[in-house]
């Protein structure tokens, strides 16, 4: 067995995140993951997780997610129709004196169930995902999934968030979905630190622009992690430098951990000089985390 | 119009390096970018004037007036988003507020108000000839499959006549994914040889499918894992969706989009590949009895 990193007693959420997709999120959450102690991943990007593929879990438990949608009694239903005029989400309509419920814009309001006079309207659960725990060597992997054609995943990543608070003691790794919208901002309105992973393309800078105001306007300590780093200019360092932003590390573009990534392999437990070269970064991370804490307590 | 969307599940498997080098070829006259969460294909499109900017509002959020508040905590309650909560007065957490307008109905003395709010930008570049429609979504917000549906919208108002309208998709199979495929007549699926990449193609094809929509695919940095490739030719094979090409990787790919080109504008290996995988995608587009 190789020597894990000891990060002390710190219980630290770490969120990995990128704006662009596609830089490298699942890279850097599952080899820190993989480098620590005892650590759990979580895969917040449930509308294509991927840390799982890398970590092949053992001992999978699985859990449905619902949520709650309206159900129509048709025998009560009178067609006053105030529940089409309320729902601002256009999910109800009265066709051919019958309600129908557009369960995929459903949002879960509640909004028709209050105002439905004959108390015809109920609620059920629809399930949208799931989420998934295993668990491979020292990592305990949580991963969300949203069944294809459902429109948010919000919920799951609700539940995952509050799974973790159980084993408190834990390194956590957040594996955020791309951009810079809800669902990238309930992934990391809890964590402690937040990790922003960025490659050298214009693309790139320009979608790290975004999360770069994201963790500013949420007040969250954070760092860039460059990845795809080649001999030429790279206009995200750049980027990094006129801001002041800290760069926390630089992962070399090279084929070798090119195809160890597309074949879903975890890097750190394949080659020695990717375990530093994630240890070392995990090292750089838990110093910033607990000068955060001494200095924001 | 034809609508083509290009679309991916994986996010940086290349969408908007190929919706580029799409819309340079084929000269268009009407194309959208509908990642609004991380819109770039502005970057490489090289409009010299400035667009036409309009606010979007998406849905109103709650206000609380604290001079009316009883604080009876029905809307508290009653919301089922958790937006509500106490710090000596009642507030709403606009961030997790959706504008259903629920704690306005239950609130018995009306201190609460929908207030209406910005929740992204709406761009228009036109020059008389062609048009560009794009949006950034305002951080944090919830509404993008709404946002989405405005970008097209304003593309097709702001279009003259044209055969062909090229649609740039973001990452993933949720709102804003579903809003961009509602309409298209086909669907380009830019695959990466990597095994999250085939399992999010695998995803993405799924969500496809269930609005019938005309699915093709191809394979971009196909060179770096030959295998991966190989499979994702098989499954394309197996599920009977035309296959239409394959472009290696390219590091003059990468020199080109930093400096605001696309491929087909320098002499590179991935441009001369995406022109093939052009014209396949145009006869499937165009054939008889498509959209």
């Amino acid at each position: 067995m190789p020597d894990f990193m000891d990060t002390g007693a710190i219980n630290m959420r770490i969120a990995v995140l990128s704006g662009k997709g596609g830089t490298g999120k699942t890279l850097v959450s599952v080899n820190l993951a993989a480098v620590s102690r005892e650590s759990i991943y979580l895969d917040c990007d449930v509308e294509e997780p991927n840390g799982h593929l890398f970590f092949k879990p053992e001992g999978i438990q699985e859990e449905e997610i619902s949520v709650k949608i309206p159900k129509v009694d048709n025998e009560l239903c009178n067609g006053c129709r105030k529940c089409v005029d309320f729902c601002k989400f256009n999910a109800l309509a009265y066709i051919k004196n019958k309600m129908i419920v557009f369960d995929e814009v459903c949002h879960s309001c509640g909004g028709c169930i209050l105002v439905c006079p004959q108390k015809a309207v109920t609620e059920k659960e629809k399930v949208i995902g799931k989420v998934q725990k295993g668990a491979s060597e020292q990592v305990a992997i949580y991963t969300g999934i949203l069944n294809t054609g459902e429109a948010s995943g919000i919920p799951i990543i609700k539940k995952l968030l509050s799974e973790e608070n159980a084993q408190a003691s834990k390194q956590i790794i957040i594996d955020c979905p791309p951009g810079s919208a809800c669902i990238v901002m309930e992934s990391i309105k809890d964590a402690d630190y937040c990790i922003l992973v960025a490659e050298p393309t214009l693309f790139g800078v320009h979608n790290l622009n975004m999360v770069y105001d994201l963790v500013k306007l949420f007040n969250k300590p954070f760092g860039v992690v460059l990845n795809k780093c080649l001999e030429e200019e790279n206009p995200a360092e750049k980027f990094c430098l006129e801001n002041s932003i800290k760069i926390l590390g630089r992962i070399p573009f090279d084929n070798e951990l090119g195809t160890l990534n597309s074949n879903a392999e975890i890097a750190v437990n394949k080659d020695e000089k990717y375990r530093e070269l994630f240890s070392s970064l995990l090292n750089t991370v838990t110093k910033e985390v607990q000068h955060e804490t001494t200095t924001n307590p | 119009m034809k609508q083509l969307l290009i679309l991916s599940g994986k996010g940086g498997t290349g969408k908007t390096t190929i919706a580029g080098a799409f819309i340079k070829l084929t000269d268009a006259k009407a194309y959208a970018d509908c990642d609004v969460d991380a819109p770039n294909l502005h970057l490489i499109t090289r409009w010299n004037a400035e667009p036409a900017k309009t606010d979007y509002y998406g849905l109103p959020k709650a206000e609380i007036n604290p001079e009316l508040c009883t604080q009876c905590d029905q809307c508290r309650q009653n919301c089922w988003f958790d937006a509500i909560s106490i710090d000596e007065k009642y507030k709403v957490d606009p961030f997790a507020c959706e504008g259903c307008g629920v704690c306005e109905y239950v609130c018995p003395v009306e201190a609460i108000a929908m207030i209406p709010a910005v929740a992204g930008k709406l761009m228009l570049y036109s020059d008389g000839e062609k048009v560009f429609s794009t949006a950034q979504l305002k951080m944090g917000s919830g509404t993008s499959g709404m946002l989405v549906t405005e970008v097209k919208r304003q593309m097709k108002s702001a279009a003259v006549d044209t055969g062909l309208a090229i649609i740039d998709g973001s990452p993933g199979i949720g709102c804003p994914v579903i809003a961009s495929l509602s309409g298209v007549d086909m669907v380009l699926i830019v695959a990466e040889p990597s095994i999250s990449g085939i399992s999010d193609m695998e995803r993405i094809i799924n969500t496809a499918e269930k609005f019938g929509t005309k699915i093709a695919v191809c394979i971009n940095k196909y060179d770096t894992n030959i295998e991966n490739t190989k499979r994702i030719e098989e499954f394309c094979i197996k599920k009977g969706l035309p296959f239409i090409g394959s472009i290696p990787f390219d590091s003059n790919a990468v020199k080109a989009i930093n400096n605001g080109q696309t491929i087909v504008d320098i002499d590179c290996t991935s441009g001369t590949a995406v022109k093939e995988v052009y014209h396949k995608t145009m006869n499937l587009l165009f054939e008889k009895g498509c959209g």
